[in-house]
């Protein structure tokens, strides 16, 4: 039998622990409730493991130097809440282009603007897809428990370096600041995945970014290792020189675009329960889907066939799934902290192909399991 | 079966209730059972009305929340006034004596104790009121065991204070009991 430390532990500490198991190295972001846990924890045990913590004057600078971290070979992370969420969105694009791997942790908070800095939201899901301008490829996960953060913590960076794209973990105040009890696995339990290298004898001829024959992306030299390369935020050859070029803009935006979405079975994670009879689903993910489990159980309890679908993986969405529920005409019922965000994307694939109902709740309260029952036996 | 309490520490920020619920969710894990230890606070440090919650389960624990306690710990007025209503009809109401209560003829179950007046008085240290708290509330509930919670409460405290807190603990046995 493994020798598993348990532990209570919060959800925010379990994030930097699952970001060491992973690897991390560098920690650099501007503290925000309720996040600001992460960046505590950081600055102490980063210099533990040679690792290197810096507090940046803002939320765009400390994105900025994460990617600067990443380029330098580190693997590299920041955390922030809404209204840095919001400032470090140009930087974001920048990674997504620059195919520069990195985490970003968002500990959503009750927004607009500076909001309700100590109240759980989920009101950033759909900025985690369309913040930034332009298309971009995104990847994001969001925990349910303090176990799930430690472990999509390691997934995020594992994703991030196999795809050399930034990726999201969507925490929220619920899970962040919840302390619980979680069994920590042992180093050699963790899959650890780290971004491919180009070899020494290949630094005369290597290109930044062309794919080598069977790779998804491309190898990825470090600065400072003799390996020129040049990183920009505009359209850029396979040398990373900026390029005006249409087929080579196309053919760039295309590939980053593709390198997601041909991969989708790989990065999508979701869990389902009680969905052989069920005639409705609650569709739900963070934090609320633990009201949205007490709920079903109840439900259950009550002879109401619902079933339960958790999206871990929030972006990219898993559509064949959900094609599959919508024309087996289950009703979907989408729970989440904002007025109905993730909701519109199951509208979308959906297609009215069966009822889609949301509730919503922006008050800086979560959704308790009552609410949701409620809601199930309107529906139903 | 699945036997669930939740359970609700409030006072006023600073007196050590959120440190409390920690020390009381590790004791429940220490035991062997499940636990989830949640806070809401407001944007300031100290003052105000603090809660911390602890939910103590042999199962899995769903709703991380507590709704209606099993158990309210109220040590200031405001904080009796405030959560007094979160209170479940045939739960335990364990609040200090310097509170003074309305409800003249209440469905719950209401304990009146000297733990403020215990900590800064006969123990002339008021901080460790949340442990004197966590005696009473182990000896009312027998939510923990009682060789868990000192374990956990040694877990926590810096060090030098370790006889202090154990004393504290002691103090807050004696006062549930003495009750009886």
């Amino acid at each position: 039998m493994k020798n598993r430390k348990v532990k209570l532990m919060q959800g925010n500490e379990a994030c930097v622990e699952g970001a060491l198991a992973a690897g991390m190295k560098f920690y650099a972001g501007y503290p925000i409730t309720p996040s600001t846990e992460i960046a505590e924890i950081c600055s102490q045990k980063l210099p533990l493991v040679g690792g290197k913590f810096i507090q940046m004057e803002d939320e765009i600078a400390g994105m900025a130097a994460t990617i600067g971290g990443s380029l330098a070979g580190l693997k590299s992370m920041t955390a922030t809440s809404g209204p840095g969420f919001s400032l470090k969105q140009e930087n974001i694009g920048y990674a997504a282009l620059a195919e520069v791997p990195c985490v970003i942790v968002d500990v959503q908070r009750a927004g607009p603007s500076t909001g309700l800095p100590t109240a759980p939201s989920q009101g950033d899901i759909m900025q985690a897809k369309w913040g930034t301008h332009g298309d971009h490829p995104v990847i994001a996960l969001s925990p349910t428990s303090v176990k799930e953060t430690f472990d999509l913590t390691v997934k995020c960076f594992n994703l991030s370096e196999k795809y050399r794209t930034p990726v999201m973990l969507m925490l929220d105040e619920i899970v962040g600041h919840m302390r619980e009890k979680i069994e920590i696995p042992e180093a050699d339990e963790i899959e650890i995945y780290d971004r491919k290298k180009p070899t020494q004898d290949e630094v005369d001829t290597y290109k930044a970014y062309r794919v080598n024959e069977g790779e998804i992306v491309p190898a990825m030299a470090s600065f400072g290792e003799g390996f020129h390369f040049h990183v920009t935020g505009l359209m850029h050859d396979e040398f990373g020189f900026p390029s005006n070029d249409a087929d080579t803009a196309d053919k760039l935006l295309r590939r980053i675009m593709n390198k997601i979405s041909d991969n989708v079975d790989d990065i999508v994670m979701f869990e389902e329960e009680f969905m052989e009879d069920a005639e409705m689903v609650v569709l739900a993910y963070g934090g609320t889907y633990r009201s949205a489990r007490s709920a079903v159980k109840k439900a259950r309890a009550m002879g109401l066939k619902v079933g339960l679908f958790k999206a871990i993986t929030i972006w990219p969405f898993r559509e064949k799934r959900v094609i599959e529920i919508a024309k087996d005409q289950k009703k979907i019922l989408v729970p989440e902290l904002n007025l109905g965000q993730y909701v519109l994307e199951v509208e979308r694939i959906v297609a009215g192909k069966t009822e889609v109902h949301s509730l919503g709740k922006v008050n800086g309260e979560a959704i308790t399991p009552d609410e949701i029952l409620a809601k199930i036996r309107e529906v139903l | 079966m699945v036997n669930q309490k939740e359970i609700r520490l409030s006072g006023s920020g600073g007196q050590g209730l959120i440190l409390g619920g920690i020390i009381l969710a590790e004791a429940a894990i220490l035991d062997g059972n499940n636990a989830i230890q949640s806070q809401s606070y407001g944007p300031e440090a100290r003052g105000g009305a603090s809660k911390a919650e602890v939910i103590i389960s042999n199962e899995a624990i769903d709703y991380p929340k507590v709704d209606k306690a099993d158990l309210l710990l109220a040590l200031t007025e405001v904080a009796y006034k405030k959560y007094i209503k979160t209170l479940k009809e045939d739960g335990i109401l364990i609040v200090d004596s310097s509170v003074n209560i309305e409800d003249k003829n209440p469905s719950y179950k209401v304990m009146q104790i000297p733990i403020l007046d215990t900590a800064f008085e006969k123990m002339g240290k008021g901080m460790v009121a949340n442990i004197v708290a966590l005696g009473v509330i182990r000896e009312v509930t027998n939510v923990v065991s009682a060789e868990s919670l000192e374990k956990a409460v040694l877990n926590r405290v810096p060090r030098g204070t370790e006889e202090l807190n154990k004393k504290a603990l002691m103090e807050g046995y004696l006062l549930a009991s003495n009750r009886d």
